[in-house]
């Protein structure tokens, strides 16, 4: 190992340190607040270090993508893009527990640490070229998440963990599964010579995938990471985590782990399974478990009386929208762009962040104060609160893909690369989907603006939790409006990955 | 960044958002709401008075334009801001600046949270205004999306009755129409690699379309035919319409309506020659039942502005017949039915703006909308009293009205082509003439009623948006050219494509 290898992995090194720092602190200092100042300034050392490296990797001094320990990892614009996105999260949902950890006597920086931690498996899965370093970086995003989601030490939080716990391990061993049969099929764990190997093997054109280990080992893998991203049939967890884990939790589950389950997922289905006659095959799975997750996830959150869980079942369907995207492979691209599935993904992904964490900022603000997740006991709220309940209409507008949000930006933008791939079908699905969508997400709007308040009490927020909506809000209407900007961003990254598989 | 144009449109679509937004911001008293969204109100007439007087008959084609394709210039997903007006959209700029107008004026009385109620209604009026003007197929779909949030909002805090339940089915009706309109429009795009509404109707005659042209047809004409409303997605009218507040109504049935026969014409007609010409007959049947069944549910109505409701579904069919006259008489096609499409359009938004506008007065003097209670209102408000049926008159079709001016086209356009529907079509004139005079006579003359002895008639201020539309309804009638021109102008282009689309069927065996 280098000190240019390690100059490769900064963003990853310095906020684990950055977490054994605060961890450190903690021991000295009496005023816990101090520790979230210090992680919300601390991140701009991962991320200065990330912007670095995208700035090199523009100029001449460095190839498109660099291989870092032996080619297990690997640093180009697409990996780079999840670490600022991550980086991003980890720091508006600090600033969404600061109010919330006050209820925890004890273990608040422990709360931070395993944030961060977890933080640091994610934005390693995104830049992961060699399967078993997936699986190592997945376990460390997702262990800290479990302490996270048992947190508050009553039933519901201990289910929540535990569920999760014991899911995720039965996630992780199916994806080991289907890495093994991929591993013995092909002799390798690297991404790149698992494509080699794959396009010399005798294809059986009447066997899907060209042989029946192969299917198994895909669908295994998809099994594994199904459960990351919340898809339909791997998402009975989410409901029950979702509502039982703290609430900052939910945001980072939600947001976060969905992002770089799907960093892992275009990694490994682009750079292994890339060539054309497998993209076909699996790309209809995921069309298939697309149309499945949007629907199942948007009718049932119809019938929802909790936020959390409304917002666990809205997350189940919008995961279905971004596999539209992730469905409208490159190799069917009819427009000659073939960036442009991946790069759909990537901006609902974004967008998705925004707007969910705009969501969950003021979902956080409100039921702080009022102690409860009840959609009912929203009722009003415009007259309790407008700012907040502006904040969370319009992260809710946006949610449903209504201009001039970024929501309706994302929609068009992922619909239209499935269109571009030949799949009207499924696009005819999504559009169906966020009709009823609508329903259920300005209902939560309805009872806020129009039924009368239980009580006259305004709700006040901190200085950190606005400072959240304030950010997440901004950007989903800049992105609404302008989103040439990031549309350009995404697009590199999706060129990069394609070049580099 | 380069920008083309004068900013004329720029400013006619985004002043009310800029007024909204400076309301939301600002403005705190109720009082100084209701003026500065006043003053926004009469220079958005003017504005849009300007366009039309701007707009150059004699040079006709695409004017005004404001454009800037660097939006977001990225090759497979291009989208540009681009404005700009033609005869079949100069004079609806011109229809929704007096509506706009007479809304916010109609507003005067409102009570309960003023300052949202201005700042959604001056939203309204930009995603309308950018229905009419926007000129890239996604610029024009976000306008059209962007008309629900408000008018969810103006519906369920300002409505009557039933109005979650109104606004909801409204809401519901309007994203199922706009969902299918969204995948048509990507469809169109990743066919043709254009989203430039001017371009695309050469683009598709000449590319290989990645699904069948009928298929895309239908799911952009089912977002049309929600709105319009068509016979059987119009249920949400009627709920919509009954429980709005009176400006919102206005706005329905004057402009909101006509964003589907807007698009009928320029989108379905204008993209699609081929399609349309198979598909006239049915829209002519479609039509038929509009207007006939509307005016039959509409003589039964007892609530005065379900029945303008009503009358509203009853007179859009009207558009649907003009609109299947472009099927043409042996490969002749003819304008003057496309023309009347399009002036019904003008006309019935003026009388039924005008319309509900004496029918909201009204309720709001006597406290009822329920005919069987009212009566001998015309001796109490003489003004209201003719107003209204000066909107009658004009709905049944009044020589001497713009009403007449635009049926008349019609019936002169579509019965060469389908006689029959036509006839029968007609016949629905005389449904409107027993529902519209029976309606007046009950609810203003007959015999006075003594509960009603201290009704005050229309105040000074009420009288304003009155006079503005009674002018141009009269206006409109005697010398209905200045607008029909240059409707006729606006649809030549379209006449021709489908002329020529026609033509060509026949060479081909």
């Amino acid at each position: 190992m280098t000190m240019h290898d390690i100059y490769l992995l900064s963003p990853e090194l310095s906020l684990a340190g950055l977490a054994t720092l605060v961890l450190l602190v903690d021991l000295i200092v009496k005023r816990k607040s101090y520790l979230f100042v210090l992680t919300i300034v601390g991140l701009a050392v991962p991320l200065g270090f990330t912007l670095a490296l995208l700035g090199s990797l523009d100029g001449a001094s460095m190839m498109e993508n660099e291989g870092v320990l032996r080619d297990t990892l690997v640093v180009d614009k697409f990996g780079l893009f999840f670490k600022l996105l991550l980086i991003s999260a980890v720091a508006i949902v600090s600033l969404l527990s600061i109010d919330y950890v006050k209820r925890f006597e004890q273990f608040q920086s422990e709360f931070l640490v395993l944030l961060m931690y977890s933080a640091t498996g994610m934005m390693l899965m995104a830049s992961t070229k060699e399967l078993i370093t997936i699986y190592i970086a997945l376990e460390l995003s997702a262990l800290p998440v479990a302490a996270l989601a048992a947190f508050m030490r009553d039933g519901r939080s201990a289910e929540s963990g535990l569920k999760f716990l014991i899911l995720s391990g039965i996630s992780s061993a199916l994806l080991l599964y289907g890495m093994v049969l991929v591993f013995g099929l092909t002799g390798s764990t690297q991404l790149d010579d698992i494509a080699e190997r794959i396009a010399t093997l005798a294809i059986y054109t009447d066997q899907p995938f060209g042989s029946y280990a192969l299917l198994m080992g895909v669908v295994l893998m998809v099994a594994g990471f199904g459960f990351k991203i919340t898809a339909f049939p791997f998402q009975m967890w989410a409901p029950d985590v979702y509502e039982g884990a703290p609430t900052p939790v939910t945001a980072f589950l939600s947001v976060a782990s969905k992002a770089a389950g799907f960093a892992v997922i275009l990694r490994v289905f682009y750079s292994a399974f890339g060539i054309e006659e497998l993209s076909i095959e699996w790309s209809a799975i995921f069309a298939v478990l697309a149309a499945l997750s949007m629907t199942i996830g948007n009718l049932v959150a119809i019938a929802q009386r909790s936020m959390k869980r409304l917002l666990a079942y809205s997350t189940i369907a919008h995961a279905g929208y971004i596999m539209v995207g992730l469905a409208a492979v490159s190799t069917r691209a009819g427009s000659g762009d073939s960036s442009l599935g991946i790069s759909a993904v990537l901006f609902y992904l974004s967008g998705y962040a925004a707007m969910n964490l705009a969501v969950f900022s003021a979902v956080i603000a409100i039921s702080n104060r009022i102690n409860s997740d009840a959609i009912s006991d929203f009722a009003g709220m415009a007259r309790r609160a407008p700012y907040l309940s502006a904040v969370l209409a319009f992260g809710i507008v946006s949610l449903t893909g209504i201009p001039p949000t970024v929501g309706f930006i994302a929609k068009v933008y992922v619909f239209g690369a499935a269109v571009d791939a030949g799949l009207e079908w499924l696009v005819i699905i999504g559009v169906l989907n966020s009709v009823i969508a609508a329903y259920y997400y300005l209902r939560v709007i309805k009872l806020m603006y129009l039924s009368e308040p239980p009580s006259t009490d305004s709700i006040e927020s901190g200085i950190p939790l606005r400072l959240a909506m304030l950010v997440t809000s901004a950007g989903v209407l800049l992105f609404g409006l302008y989103p040439t900007g990031l549309l350009n961003f995404v697009k590199s990254a999706a060129q990069a990955l394609l070049s580099t598989s | 960044m380069e920008f083309e144009g004068n900013g004329l449109l720029t400013l006619v679509v985004f002043l009310p958002l800029a007024g909204a937004l400076g309301i939301a911001l600002f403005i705190k008293r109720d009082k100084q709401v209701r003026y500065i969204a006043g003053a926004v109100a009469l220079a958005e007439l003017i504005l849009s008075v300007m366009v039309f007087t701007t707009y150059d008959l004699s040079k006709g084609g695409l004017q005004l334009v404001d454009r800037t394709s660097q939006w977001i210039p990225i090759e497979s997903f291009k989208v540009e801001y681009y404005l700009g007006v033609d005869g079949l959209s100069t004079p609806l700029v011109l229809l929704t600046g007096l509506l706009g107008f007479a809304a916010v004026y109609a507003s005067w009385s409102i009570k309960t949270r003023v300052r949202e109620y201005f700042v959604w209604l001056l939203v309204l009026q930009t995603a309308v205004m950018g229905v009419f003007t926007s000129l890239d197929f996604i610029l024009f779909f976000l306008m059209w999306e962007l008309e629900m949030i408000p008018m969810f909002f103006l519906i369920s805090i300002w409505g009557s009755g039933r109005r979650e339940y109104s606004a909801m089915k409204f809401l519901i009706f309007t994203f199922l129409g706009s969902a299918f309109m969204l995948v048509g429009i990507l469809a169109l795009f990743y066919s043709t690699g254009t989203f430039d509404m001017i371009l695309l109707p050469d683009a598709i005659a000449q590319t290989e379309l990645i699904a069948p042209a009928g298929i895309i047809f239908g799911l952009i004409f089912t977002a049309f035919a929600v709105k319009l409303p068509v016979w059987p997605v119009h249920t949400w009218l009627p709920d919509a319409h009954t429980d709005a507040p009176t400006a919102v109504s206005i706005m329905l049935a004057g402009v909101l309506l006509k964003m589907g026969g807007y698009g009928m014409i320029r989108v379905s007609a204008g993209m699609f020659p081929e399609v349309i010409v198979d598909a006239a007959i049915v829209l002519a049947a479609l039509g038929v039942v509009n207007v006939i069944y509307g005016a039959i549910i509409t003589i039964r109505q007892t609530d005065l502005k379900r029945l303008v409701a009503y009358s509203s579904i009853s007179h859009m069919g009207y558009v649907l017949i003009g609109i299947s006259s472009v099927a043409g008489v042996g490969g002749l096609v003819s304008p003057t039915g496309l023309t009347g499409a399009a002036m019904q359009m003008f006309t019935h938004g003026t009388i039924t703006g005008l319309m509900f506008l004496v029918v909201g007065l009204t309720y709001e003097k006597v406290h009822t909308r329920s005919i069987p209670e009212l009566g001998g209102l015309s001796a109490r408000m003489p003004v209201i009293a003719v107003a209204f049926l000066i909107a009658g008159l004009a709905s049944l079709g009044l020589p001497g009205t713009s009403g007449f001016v635009s049926e008349i086209l019609i019936f002169l356009g579509a019965f060469p082509v389908y006689g029959w529907f036509t006839g029968v079509a007609v016949f629905g004139v005389v449904l409107t003439a027993g529902y519209i005079l029976w309606m007046a006579q009950r609810t203003m003359f007959g015999p006075t009623i003594d509960r009603f002895s201290n009704v005050r008639d229309a105040s000074r201020m009420e009288m304003v948006p009155i006079a503005v539309l009674i002018g141009s309804i009269i206006l409109v009638g005697i010398y209905p050219s200045f607008v029909s021109d240059m409707f006729r102008d606006g649809v030549a282009g379209i006449v021709a494509d489908i002329q020529r689309s026609g033509a060509l069927a026949m060479v081909l065996p």
